[in-house]
């Protein structure tokens, strides 16, 4: 060993000075976001939790093409389709997203001809069971009610790049 | 019958409740030395750490502990069943045990035996038999081989620790822990006509010795950056590998209570104990088992701060520090401490 290595750790010079770094860091602003009471930014295409939408006058807007079930390389959609009882207009009659197989490509909202399914800004939806993974066209109906506002100005925002 | 229960029954109902109020401290203070040692670590890397549970998270050790109590515990098909849940109770018990001579203030000692540091000794010995029997009665290969580096690891560095503790016995003349105080009561300052501080304390004169019983007390209390047996980021556990629920837990507090042990033993003997660091009116007034919390607390920030910024070890380099290094120098010391006791006629 030389002489100034022997030295070095002899004085312990670099643990002091590695002491004396990381006493630094210690009284530094933390750098992590206090994360359930403090969210980071979300771009407007961000592609979350699914939510089938409406047209303002509460119409919805599926019109059972089935593109999304299509493209879905998941195939994580199942629709089946039939003419609705009061209009005899063509509806959905089931639709269906494991959204344990999704991968959230993103896919079915670019197949989609009248921007029905969308992926909203939602990434909170852990659950405690695989079943609720589920999603069923009432539940999916039900995330776009409540998301609608915030898709709705994610889909303007982002309008102009498409 | 009066007499019996004068002789026997009190004194033993005191010890009982001596005990338990020890213990309860003891615990709660482990409980909050857990937290520190989040915050530190999470501090240095600059993340928040707990914070959710109670104000500032100061209820998550208790909320951890809630979460292995209700845990289920696996036993694996092929362990030995009552080997495999003996091992975290010998861990903890022995690490608790320890506690019975430690004295936290003046006369604040459950056993004031003479023999305290050798007892202490001899508890942390035995701390590897938990070690052992846990990875081997797991009957699985990961903790098995963890559990051979950690015994060789504990051994390996209690040579060195009892070398440095003989040379504190040396200077002091006793191996009482009160004693070993006391006796810090006067040295170098004293000599130079100060009053009783902190000059006066063995980690002045002993400074080599305190710091190889700094670095030792990491590797025996398999700490970073000594902590090959659980290495987090390569290891899972080590020989904690087959262990959930309350067992793991037991394991855990065992550890923290031997660290805290450690830290203990570091400030009996090195810093003074309970002796304020001026002998002077304002430190004076503070009682002796705060300044004794106050030394502890502190080596401990010295345990965490390592654990956040000193890479670990290799084994084989562990092993190096250990025989190569610090067995010699401290062999060295104790001829060195003897000699020079011998010639000035210092010490007792």
């Amino acid at each position: 060993m030389r002489l100034d290595q022997a030295a070095k750790s002899l004085f312990m010079t670099e643990f002091l000075s590695a002491f004396w770094m990381s006493m630094g860091y210690f009284f530094s602003k933390k750098a992590t976001l206090n994360y359930p009471f403090e969210k980071g930014p979300v771009s407007p295409r961000f592609r979350g939790e699914h939510a089938l939408r409406r047209y303002p006058n509460g119409e919805e807007r599926c019109i059972a093409c089935k593109l999304c079930e299509a493209i879905c390389p998941a195939q994580a959609i199942t629709i089946e389709a039939g003419p609705r009882r009061n209009d005899g207009t063509r509806r959905t009659t089931r639709y269906d997203i494991d959204m344990v197989k999704c991968i959230y490509c993103g896919f079915c909202q670019e197949a989609c001809p009248v921007d029905a399914i969308v992926e909203g800004p939602n990434f909170e939806f852990a659950t405690e069971t695989r079943e609720e993974l589920y999603y069923d066209k009432d539940k999916l109906l039900a995330n776009g009610d409540r998301w609608e506002r915030d898709i709705a100005s994610n889909l303007a925002a982002d309008a102009q790049y498409r | 019958m009066g007499e019996f229960f004068n002789d026997y029954v009190v004194p033993a109902a005191i010890m009982i409740g001596q005990s338990l109020l020890l213990l309860v401290v003891l615990l709660i203070f482990v409980a909050y030395i857990l937290y520190a040692d989040r915050k530190i670590w999470a501090a240095v890397q600059m993340r928040r750490g707990p914070n959710v549970v109670g104000p500032w998270g100061l209820l998550q050790s208790f909320a951890d502990l809630i979460k292995f109590v209700l845990k289920e515990p696996v036993i694996p098909a092929g362990a030995n069943k009552g080997v495999f849940l003996l091992a975290p109770l010998v861990t903890t018990v022995l690490a608790l045990s320890a506690w019975a001579v430690v004295p936290v203030a003046a006369g604040w000692v459950i056993a004031d035996i003479n023999v305290g540091i050798l007892y202490i000794f001899a508890i942390s010995s035995l701390g590897v038999y938990g070690v052992i029997m846990a990875g081997w009665s797991s009957n699985s290969k990961y903790p098995f081989l963890s559990a051979l580096r950690s015994a060789a690891q504990m051994v390996s560095y209690e040579v060195s620790i009892g070398f440095v503790i003989v040379t504190v016995l040396l200077c002091v003349g006793s191996l009482n822990l009160t004693d070993i105080v006391l006796a810090q009561g006067k040295g170098l300052g004293t000599e130079l006509g100060l009053p009783s501080s902190f000059l006066d304390w063995h980690w002045l004169v002993l400074l080599p010795m305190f710091v190889i019983f700094f670095i030792s007390a990491l590797a025996e209390t398999n700490r970073p950056p000594f902590d090959l047996v659980e290495a987090e980021s390569e290891l899972v556990a080590g020989f904690m590998v087959e262990y959930s629920s309350s067992p793991y837990m037991l394991f855990m507090l065992g550890e923290y209570v031997a660290i805290v042990l450690m830290c203990a033993l570091t400030t009996i003997l090195f810093l003074g104990g309970w002796l304020p660091p001026v002998d002077v009116v304002p430190f004076t007034w503070v009682p002796g088992v705060i300044w004794f919390i106050l030394k502890v607390s502190a080596v401990f920030f010295m345990f965490a701060m390592v654990k956040a910024f000193v890479p670990r070890y290799r084994f084989d380099q562990l092993m190096r520090l250990g025989w190569k290094v610090f067995l010699p120098i401290s062999l060295f010391m104790v001829v060195a401490v003897a000699f020079v006791l011998q010639l000035t006629g210092w010490g007792a």
